[in-house]
This record gives C-alpha cells, structure tokens and sequence, in this order.
C-alpha cells in the first residue's frame, strides 16, 4: 500500500517553492536526451507540459484522441483566466488570490498548492502574451479585466468568449515548434487505453490507434496523465462529447488514488434542455453575470402564463421579479460562487418558479445593462438627448462586443434573440474537482506517473472559482510540472531506452486485447448510449446538486445494475480493427459505469455539506446563514483519497488531513 | 419532421464508396444536426447496420472537429456556424439531405465522412508559432502596449478554428485563407513581427508540398467559413510574401 505523503516543503507558505526548486535534484541537458516522457493529453495542461518538456531537452510523446492537439476541450473555454497582475490597481495580490481560492473551494484544497498557483499565476500571462496571444484591450493598448464569480477584484484576462482557444492555440503553437524540431512525437487519434508498470514504476502506455484499431505499446521514463475531467460521467455535460475518465481511472486501477470523486461543478448558466435526444449541454460563459441579472417572476399566475406562452418576459413589471440573488446575497448579489447560484437556481425552480415547458430555466436578463452602457457610450460620443431606441442601440453593440459570440450561440440554440428577450439559463454539471490524488510535486501514488491540469484533484477544494482552471492547466504545465518532474528523473540517467518487448508490455496488451474482444463477442442489443444514459440519470437525480443518504444508496445499486446490464447486452457493430467510434465509446462508458460508482460512494461517506457538494442532511438551521450549507470541519477537514481493490465498492479510503496555517478556516458567507 | 438522408458511406480509405439511402421520421426541429445523426446512428445500431462515422467533439462550434459537406455546402446551409451548430429547424419536412465528407486531395477520405486533415497541422509546424521559449522568463505582458485596433484584428485572424471549410469550399481546394490566418495574426503582433519573413516563407512551402491549390480570388472560402475569416487575410499575407522573398537573402 503507498503511503500518502503529499510532500509539501517546510518554510514559510510564501517561500515553499521558490525553496522547493532550490532544492529538488536536476536533469543535465544532456541527459535529458536520453530519457522520455509520455503526455497523456493536448489540453492546456498537457499542451504546455509537452511544449515546456520538449524545449528543457526531453524526448516528449504526446498522445490525444482528436485529430489534432489543437481540439482538445480547453479549446471551449470562454470566459478568462485569472492572475494577479494587479494590473487595475484594485488590490490583487497573490495573497489575495490565494485566499480567494482556498476559500472559493470551501477549505477543501491544500494551503501549499493553491499559493503556488497564485504565485505563479502573474508569468503565464506573460508568457502567453510572447506567445501571441491576442487577449483583449482597452484603447491604450494595455490588457483589459474583468470580474469573475466569488471575487471582489478584476483579475480576468479574456479574449473575448473564446479564452481557452486562444490559450489552447498558444499552447498548440509551443507544441508546433517542438513537433517540427522533432522534440515532440505527436500521436493523434490515440486512445490510451492502460497504464503498464514496471517494478512498480509507470513505465509506458497501452493504446489503440482510432484509424487503424492497431494496439500499440508505447515506452518511457514517466506519464503523465492530462486527459482532463469527468463530467461526462453525467451524460449530459458541458464538456465535449469525447471527455472521459479513462485515462485517469486506468492510472486509479493500476495503483493510483483518486482524490474527492464527488467533487463537481454544477455551473449555474447554461442553455436548458429542451429533449431526449439531448446530447450535451452549452455553457454560457459565467462572465455574464457581470452585466446579466439573474431572476424569475415573483408570481405563479405569471410563471405559469410564460409557460403557457401568454405572457412575454419583458411584460412583467419590476416589482413582480424576484431578483433572487440580489435578495439572498447583498453584498455578492449576481456574482456570486458557482457553487451558491446553482443550488439557489434549483431552489427557485423546486418551488416552482421555473419559466420553460420544463419548469427548469431561469432568467438571465440584459435590459439593464444595455441601458446602461448605452446611456453611457452616448454622453462619451457627445450624443446628448438621445432618444431611448437609439440608447438601447448603443448599449446593444457595447454588449455585442462584450459577448457577441455567446449571444449568437444562444440565438442559434434556442432560436431567440436574447439581445431583445432575458436568456434562459439553467445550472449544468460542468467540471470535476476531483481527480487523480497527487502531491506537491504532481506525482500521483505510482512513481514515475504524474496528473496534471483537470485530470488531477489539486487545487480547487470542493469548488472552483471561475477562470482558475485555465491557470491551473497551464501553471501545472508550463512552470509546476517540468520542474518537479526532473527530480524524479534524476535517477533515471543511466537506465537507457525501456523496452516495449517485455512480459510487462506484454501483460498489459493482452489485458486490453481481451477486454475489446469481450465487447466485439458481446452480441448485445442495445447501443452504449442507452446505458450511458441511464447512468447519467442516476447521476443526475441522486448525485447530483443535492444529495442524501438514501438516495446515494440507491444510486450505487442501480449503477451496479446498469453496469452488469451494459458488460451483458451491449452491441458493439462493425469490428476493433478499424475505426469504430461505438467501440471508443463503449470502453469509455465501461471506466464511467465504475467511477460513477466511486462517486456516489464518496459523496455517501462525506456527510457534510461542502462547496459543490451538498448533503441535505448537513445545512444550517436558523440564524443568518438558514439554509446555507453546513461543513463540518472538525470530521471533514481531509481529503479522501480512494485506493482501488477490485470493485468501486471495496475501494479503502484514505484520508489526506488538511491544515490550515495561514488561512482562518470560515464559514463561507456571500450575504 | 420526416427527412430523407443520401449519405456518403465507404469503408475505409481504400474502398470506393457509395451514397445510400436513410429514413427518418422523428426529426424535431430544436435537433441539432448532429443530434439528427445520433439517431439515425441509434437506428442502424439496432438494425444491427453500422453506424455513420464522423468527427465531432465540442458540439459548440469551436473545436473545429465536425465537418461534412451539407446539400453541397461545407457546415451546410447556415452561416457563421459549424455543422455542430446546425439546427435542423434550417430544413423542411419532406426535405432529402445530401451528406458528404469534405472533398480535397489535401484531406484524404479515412472512413465515411471522417476526413484526414493532419496536413493543416504540418503547415502549422513548419511556421505557426512565436520563437519564445516557455520559461514563463519573459518581459512583463504590459511592457508592449499594443494598439487595440491591431490586437482586435489579430483576435479576429486567430479565431480560426482549423475545420477546413475554406478547402472544401474551394474549386482549387486551396487552403490560403486557413493559412494567412495564422500569418496575419502574428505579423500584427510586435512579439510576431521578428520572424514574420521565415514564417511566412515555411508556412507556404508546406502549404504547397500538402497539394492545395492556388487562390484564384473567388472568395467562397469567405462565404463558407464559420469563423468569419475575412479575404483580407489573404491579401495580408501575399504583402508579407512579397516582402520576404525580395529579401528573402537576409
Ligand atoms: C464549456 C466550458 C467552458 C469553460 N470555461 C472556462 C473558463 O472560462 N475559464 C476557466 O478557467 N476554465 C474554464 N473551463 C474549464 C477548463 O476549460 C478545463 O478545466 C480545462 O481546459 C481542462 O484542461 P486540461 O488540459 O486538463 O484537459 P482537456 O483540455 O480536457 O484535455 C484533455 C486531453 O486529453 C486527451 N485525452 C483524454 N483521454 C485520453 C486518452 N485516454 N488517451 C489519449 N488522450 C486522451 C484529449 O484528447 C485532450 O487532448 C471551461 C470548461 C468548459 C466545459
Ligand atoms: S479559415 Fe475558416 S473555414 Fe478555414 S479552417 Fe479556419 S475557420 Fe475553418
Ligand atoms: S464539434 Fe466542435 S466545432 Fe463542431
């Protein structure tokens, strides 16, 4: 059994990594040459692991399973990345950040990582900016900010709503110039499919060429897994349609611990379902609760004529709209954590307020702010006593290029233009904090096998704050990870090449071989999304914004019923030696169908409330804070980190305790 | 809705393939059109026949995965929008869609309407990025103001998502719009200008080993991206060529 050491440095929380890089042992460049790093993953994290290893001297081979690095699902963040520039003089500081974090993530994530974070949150935007990066500004020409949900300052760096591929292309253009040195082997459409060990080490990966159906065996001195988060876990998420956990839970059953399953991100503003053939869900960037107001009608009568179609929103009156943030959270109002806007989001709609056919949407209404803006840009362009059509126009185009590329999403879902009609938004599962269990050095419980970006468990706690985990991804890969990474490879000098041609390799081939050819000879009648469906309705219902001991309870016999259901009637057509998209997808729902498992065993061991975590048997009762959530520090105060046994439901918990020496452990208030 | 498909169907790139023919009747037109196809798949699943492949991941437009050629059109009869992001409200009841993967000598067919477009990255390695190394030791990112008129039009060159509908859209199949792209975002950035000349240079000899054709100036590449990468670009990029193989001997 490994032992959970998270090596964290001694010294002051401000001094532990410039010490710790003082410190850790080094690679000379030229034996970098003799030793290879596989990167699971394009992403940011990835991307940026793969780009800064190749440029210190590694031989990189990066594997993804589109068809280019640059479609990892980075590409679809929109809203920001923070740092602590201070650029807008309002404050920021990297204690600030830090603080904003810790405490954004309820007091769930490690004091030591989360200062690293915000410490060197400030160079990647520097370094992105030399990359080329064309993030927005204001007419001097210096970068421009904004505000993100849970903060009190401006820290946001964006490029318009499409961030994260501005981010991603950066990343993809370090990675291109290592591609074309021959520093980075890239493979695309590769699926890793298995982590094989030697004497205990990570020493290579097993995967399937997605063109040819070939399975591959492929060596190196470390992996590292950047293969993102689970979300999908649900079915329907924010995430692309190819996110999995596959990677990270292959790692987790060859020996590494999975950190917080239950950790999630319900991000309050997404565009609601409107059928059953839903196949995912569009987020609407979070930077819009910047200038949207949040609300639904304070009457039923009204609820219902919107559902009937007799009533129009813009119809209704001030005074008969529940600006229901505002009301509960004066001093955070709209901008609010994730976390605290979903769950009230929920609330709103349980009591029956929701205004779709589904009765599960909310408003997300602009006709202030375009007031606004518009009145405003009309004193600046000496337009006095303009009239209020042409202040609405004014205001429209300030928010057009604000948003204008999220609004045209919307419109071309929905079919309504939310320039003149309130958006209708509904809270989607979005992202997972938790993850692959690492220490301070990202190293998970296998030597030689790393976690980086979403994949890993590190730094949000049981909440993310938005736009951190673009900085994340890329603080992991371009300044964490290819520091601490050669201290374990300082002792990898003298080994030489790894062969492939070993019963290890071996092994592990045949192990995936014969789990494929189960599901070809499976001849099943019902497709992999059937079940991937049924689980995300169990996942959605009984694990999802809320849950309780019974329903947990009930969600993990009927996830052990849909996964032997899935591995007995599952049709898989065509054959594995070529491409078969219902293949990839069936071994991705097959590693789901277990986690989903883990996941709800996780949330049923942790009975108090936390951050995107929220067990209704844990809430306050009376006093200011009625309602809210309720932690429970003095039993809760660790991190669970799960160690595989065979089945999700023999899994042994592990706890990583949590101190807190620098931050004062709080209750959360946004009142 | 009812809608009848023809769509491209070959099994590897070595077969010859063939249009077949596909009913359906349960198209809503809130579906997306590749909410569509996952029903027809669903329907071939369970008549036992093999599903359609094709790329996808996003689903949201910017990934650049999707492709197909829709009733003749690259991302189909809307504008400004991938075929993720088609909705199927843009079709009528009764309607028969044509369905067929991107058609360019540069993007080899890999099955059905997966296309193989590893080429546009090749010309990405041959120039597509800024000489900067990692470190994050670079100067502070507000040491070079740039002038907001520049860094917007640079944002609107990088918004480029790499789908390939300029090529397919193309009667030369040419890829200069994807590529002047590229250049032009960085030659109008200070921190791009340095090595605006070798980029260009490399970019476009790559450009033409991969077998895209030239720009005859028809400009449906413009009409067809969903991106909305303006001919400007192109006219850019041309100046930088110019300019770099006059004094291409430095
Ligand atoms: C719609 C949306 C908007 C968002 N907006 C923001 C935002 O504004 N700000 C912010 O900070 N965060 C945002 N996020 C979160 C953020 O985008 C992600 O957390 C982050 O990009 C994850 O990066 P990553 O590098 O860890 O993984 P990813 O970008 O998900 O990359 C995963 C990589 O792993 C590869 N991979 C996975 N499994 C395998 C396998 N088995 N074999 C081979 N390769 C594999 C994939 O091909 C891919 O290259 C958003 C997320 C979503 C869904
Ligand atoms: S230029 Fe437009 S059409 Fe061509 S690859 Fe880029 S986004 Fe696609
Ligand atoms: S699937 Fe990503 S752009 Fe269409």
């Amino acid at each position: 059994m490994a032992t959970l050491d998270a090596k964290i440095p001694e010294g002051p929380i401000k001094d532990k990594w410039t010490n710790h890089k003082n410190k850790i042992n080094l690679v000379n460049p030229a034996n970098k040459r003799l030793i290879d790093v596989i990167v699971v993953g394009t992403g940011l994290a990835g991307g940026s692991a793969s780009a800064s290893l190749a440029e210190m001297g590694y031989n990189v081979k990066s594997f993804c399973f589109q068809d280019s690095p640059r479609r990892a699902h980075s590409i679809a963040a929109q809203g920001g990345i923070n740092a602590a520039k201070n650029y807008q003089n309002d404050g920021d500081s990297v204690y600030r950040l830090f603080y904003d974090t810790v405490k954004g993530g309820d007091y769930r994530s490690r004091e030591a990582n989360v200062y690293r974070l915000a410490e060197v949150s400030a160079n990647i935007i520097d370094q992105c900016v030399a990359q080329g990066v064309p993030f927005a500004r204001e007419y001097g020409g210096l970068l421009d900010n904004r505000s993100f949900g849970g903060v009190l300052v401006s820290r946001t760096f964006y490029a318009k709503g499409q961030t994260g591929q501005q981010l991603l292309l950066g990343a993809y253009s370090a990675m291109n110039r290592q591609i074309g040195k021959g520093k980075i082997k890239m493979y695309n459409r590769h699926e890793m499919l298995e982590l094989v060990k030697v004497d205990g080490k990570a020493r290579g990966i097993i995967a399937r060429n997605l063109v040819t159906g070939e399975i591959e065996r492929h060596s190196a001195h470390a992996v590292v897994v950047a293969s993102g988060g689970y979300g999908n876990v649900f079915f329907l998420s924010t995430n692309a349609m190819g996110s999995n956990v596959t990677a990270a839970w292959r790692v987790h059953k060859k020996g590494a611990y999975f950190a917080n399953p239950c950790y999630t991100q319900i991000h309050p503003t997404c565009i609601p379902r409107s059928g059953d053939y839903q196949s995912k869900l569009t987020l609407m960037s979070e930077s819009l609760r910047n200038d949207g107001r949040i609300w639904v009608p304070k009457n039923k009568e009204d609820v219902q004529a919107i559902r009937d179609k007799k009533l129009k929103p813009t119809a209704i009156s001030e005074e008969n709209r529940d600006y229901y943030l505002e009301r509960r959270y004066p001093a955070f109002g709209n901008l609010v954590p994730r976390d605290v806007a979903s769950r009230a989001a929920k609330e709103r709609c349980d009591a029956g307020y929701g205004v779709n056919k589904t009765g599960e949407a909310v408003y997300l209404d602009f006709s202030a702010a375009i007031k606004r803006y518009g009145t405003e840009k009309a004193l600046i362009s000496g337009e006095k006593g303009a009239s209020e059509a042409r202040i609405i126009e004014l205001g429209e185009a300030v928010i057009e290029a604000k948003y204008g590329n999220l609004f045209q999403m919307y419109e071309k879902i929905v079919d309504e233009n939310p320039y003149k009609t309130p958006m209708m938004i509904y809270p989607a599962v979005h992202y997972t904090m938790g993850g692959v269990w690492v220490d301070y050095n990202l190293m998970t419980t296998i030597p030689g096998c790393y976690a980086a970006g979403e994949a890993n468990f590190s730094d949000h706690g049981a909440n993310r704050l938005g736009a951190s985990a673009l900085m994340q991804g890329l603080a992991d890969g371009y300044f964490v990870l290819p520091y601490t990474i050669g201290d374990y490879l300082s002792n990898d000098i003298r080994t030489g090449e790894i062969s492939t041609d070993t019963p290890e390799f071996e092994e592990a081939e045949t192990a995936v071989k014969t789990r494929i050819e189960g599901f070809m000879n499976n001849k099943g009648t019902k497709s992999v999304d059937h079940f991937h469906k049924q689980l995300g309705k169990v996942m959605w219902n009984k694990v999802g914004m809320a849950r309780n001991e019974q329903g947990l309870k009930e969600a993990i016999t009927e996830i052990q019923e849909i996964r032997a259901a899935f591995r007995k009637e599952v049709l898989i057509p065509g054959t594995a030696a070529e491409m078969n998209p219902e293949l990839e997808k069936a071994l991705r729902v097959d590693d789901f169908l277990e986690l989903g498992e883990l996941f709800a065993k996780d949330a049923l061991e942790r009975t108090e409330s936390c951050g995107g975590h929220f067990r209704e048997e844990s809430t306050e009762i009376g006093g200011p804070q009625d309602g809210e959530a309720k932690r429970d520090d003095e039993n809760f105060a660790f991190v669970s980190a799960w160690e595989y046994k065979g089945e999700p439901s023999d899994a042994v918990l592990h706890k990583e305790q949590l101190e807190f020496n620098d931050i004062e452990l709080k209750q959360r208030s946004y009142k | 809705m009812k809608v009848t498909l023809k769509v491209w169907r070959q099994k590897s790139a070595s077969d010859k393939g063939k249009i077949e023919t596909y009913k359906l009747d349960n198209v809503e037109d809130h579906m997306s059109f590749l909410e569509m196809m996952d029903i027809l798949n669903e329907q071939l699943i369970l008549e036992g026949q093999i599903p359609v492949a094709f790329d996808h991941d996003c689903r949201e437009g910017i990934c650049g995965m999707c492709s197909m050629h829709i009733n003749g059109e690259p991302h189909g009869p809307d504008r400004g929008v991938t075929t993720c992001q088609l909705h199927m409200r843009m079709f009528n009841d009764g309607d028969t869609i044509y369905i067929e993967p991107f058609r360019a000598k540069g993007f080899p067919v890999i099955k059905d309407l997966v296309v193989d477009r590893s080429a546009f990255d090749r010309i990405q390695h041959a120039g597509g990025f800024i000489s900067v190394p990692t470190s994050g030791n670079t100067q502070d990112a507000n040491a070079t103001p740039i002038p907001k008129p520049d860094a917007d039009k640079a944002f609107d060159a990088a918004a480029c998502i790499g789908c390939g509908a300029c090529v397919a859209s193309c009667k030369n199949a040419s890829a200069m719009l994807f590529v002047s792209a590229k250049v032009s975002q960085f030659s109008l950035l200070p921190q791009g200008k340095v090595e605006a000349k070798r980029r260009v240079l490399n970019m476009v000899e790559q450009m033409d080993k991969e077998g895209f054709g030239n720009c005859s100036n028809t400009g449906s590449c413009e009409v067809e991206c969903p991106k909305g990468i303006s001919l400007e670009n192109i006219a850019r990029m041309n100046r930088e060529y110019l300019k770099a193989s006059v004094s291409s001997s430095e």
